[in-house]
């Protein structure tokens, strides 16, 4: 059965949800990227959007200006997650953000974040956009428009958002920490072996 | 119209459809992947690309968001008439996709970090020039550099001593610390040149190459295959989350080096690699290879 929360999110609905599964958000979701990340942290900026109990996107999307002065969604897909690592602890214990959703894996600062705030890292597969936009319902609103389309937040209400993979949970485990560990293990051995067939300089 | 509007017309187009839909070599190898994918969250993965890239084409939009900082790579017959208009066709171009597209607005001004919503820049988009003799036709391969595959882009200049086994090392460190987050399976780019420049612009043009395609010397297509066989090893797996393979290939250009140096660079296309070429005629009738079937 398809796993779905509903924003806003409370720390007991993410107990039982592990990394590596699988599950979708209905509610509010609003994208946040480098220079959002760096104005809440570095710059003291208050953010316009209470995060409380949210999701965030690290996304920046296309998005078309309709007659009415709304906007609708085109094409909206996670960004790398990982640039983000350097605020990301900080932004989830001042905002009280529940869901981070992006691509690739996040580091020790977020892994502690999810265990202490109870919050989770998501992947949105990459470079899937029309789905995703297809997934949101309506543009609410936007903010921080001045900076430019890919990294103003857009306040987007979707249904049945995802699929979302977890790759760091509530307690703080870690999927593609996990999956590093053995990749580097493979790594070695490989770089080894091809060596052995590429000495052509001799 | 004069036929500096109707390049602008058919160039601008022909960047849109190259964001809308993938090349057909990257289509292929894709779906080969995915058939022989066996683990469950990565077939999940799979199976939501293969849906996206349908939507994008039922419903006429940008597979991915990040439509990229589009690059040219452009190839002009001596005798292709006008080109000295050719850099502002396709600046024109841009500006005109941009809107029609619609394309993310993607360049952002070096020190004063405003970001225009044109694409059109300094040095943006970025265009490349080789000169073909005998020739009246205008090759364009075009590029989508979007900031997820271009993240990995790293060039480094080893000794001699180091040797090719150097940059074996390379690339698997790159691969595991950077490729992760760059939208697996990849489209593998190495340059191997004299100094970092050169290796870098050939990383670059080596994921221009079609799939299937070796590099001409034995040896370099013997290298090609130990890397892609070895990277699949590692079992990156779409997006990075462990599957069956890693790359959809590995390429490999080069330059005579320098004795002392041996520069290697590297480049990745993401899964949904946008990459395109289109041959113009003098009479501005065209193919695109890249993209069988598709008229503009």
């Amino acid at each position: 059965m398809k796993k779905v929360l509903t924003t806003p999110i409370k720390d007991e609905d993410l107990k039982d949800i592990k990394i590596g599964d699988i599950i979708y958000l209905d509610g509010i979701v609003v994208t946040c990227r480098d220079v959002a990340h760096r104005r809440l942290i570095e710059l003291g900026r208050e953010l316009p959007v209470d995060l409380k109990g949210l999701a965030i996107f690290h996304a920046g999307p296309i998005v078309k200006k309709e007659g009415n002065g709304k906007y609708s969604m085109v094409s909206i897909g996670p960004t790398t997650s990982m640039r983000m690592e350097k605020f990301e602890k900080e932004f989830v214990e001042q905002t009280g953000v529940k869901i981070i959703v992006g691509k690739g894996g996040m580091g020790p600062n977020t892994e502690e974040a999810c265990k202490k705030y109870k919050a989770l890292h998501c992947v949105f597969p990459g470079g899937c956009a029309v789905l995703a936009a297809t997934e949101v319902e309506e543009i609410e609103k936007v903010e921080w428009l001045d900076l430019g389309m890919p990294e103003a937040l857009w306040v987007s209400r979707v249904k049945g958002f995802g699929p979302l993979i977890v790759s760091i949970d509530a307690n703080g485990d870690n999927l593609f920490k996990k999956n590093k560990v053995v990749f580097n293990e493979r790594k070695d051995k490989l770089v080894a072996e091809i060596s052995e067939k590429v000495k052509f300089i001799k | 119209m004069s036929n500096k509007e109707k390049l602008i017309e058919l160039i601008s187009k022909y960047v849109g459809m190259s964001g809308k839909r993938l090349p057909d070599d990257v289509t292929a190898k894709l779906t080969q992947l995915r058939d022989a994918e066996t683990q469950p969250l990565a077939k999940a993965v799979y199976e939501s690309m293969f849906e996206n890239q349908k939507m994008a084409r039922d419903l006429d939009r940008p597979s991915c968001q990040d439509t990229g900082v589009v690059n040219f790579y452009v190839k002009a017959g001596e005798f292709f008439p006008g080109l000295g208009e050719i850099n502002d066709i396709l600046k024109e171009a841009v500006r005109k996709a941009t809107i029609e597209t619609p394309l993310r607005h993607n360049t952002v001004a070096i020190f004063d970090e405003k970001n225009d919503g044109t694409n059109v820049g300094e040095r943006a988009p970025f265009i490349h020039w080789e000169i073909e003799s005998n020739s009246d036709k205008l090759e364009i391969q075009s590029h989508m550099a979007g900031g997820g595959c271009s993240l990995p882009g790293r060039a480094i200049t080893l000794m001699p001593s180091a040797g090719y086994e150097g940059i074996v090392k390379y690339v698997f460190d790159t691969m595991v610390e950077w490729g992760i987050n760059a939208c697996p399976p990849l489209l593998v780019g190495i340059g191997i040149a004299g100094s970092v420049e050169n290796a870098s612009i050939l990383s670059k043009r080596a994921i221009l190459r079609p799939l299937g395609s070796h590099n001409p010397n034995p040896k370099g297509a013997e290298m090609e295959r130990l890397l892609e066989e070895g990277l699949n090893k590692l079992g990156l797996g779409p997006q990075g989350l462990s599957g069956n393979a890693t790359v959809m290939g590995v390429h490999i250009e080069s330059a005579a080096r320098h004795p002392s140096t041996i520069a290697v660079g590297i480049n990745v296309g993401c899964w949904a690699h946008r990459r395109g070429r289109i041959i113009i005629n003098k009479d501005l009738s065209y193919e695109i290879p890249s993209h069988k079937g598709v008229t503009l």
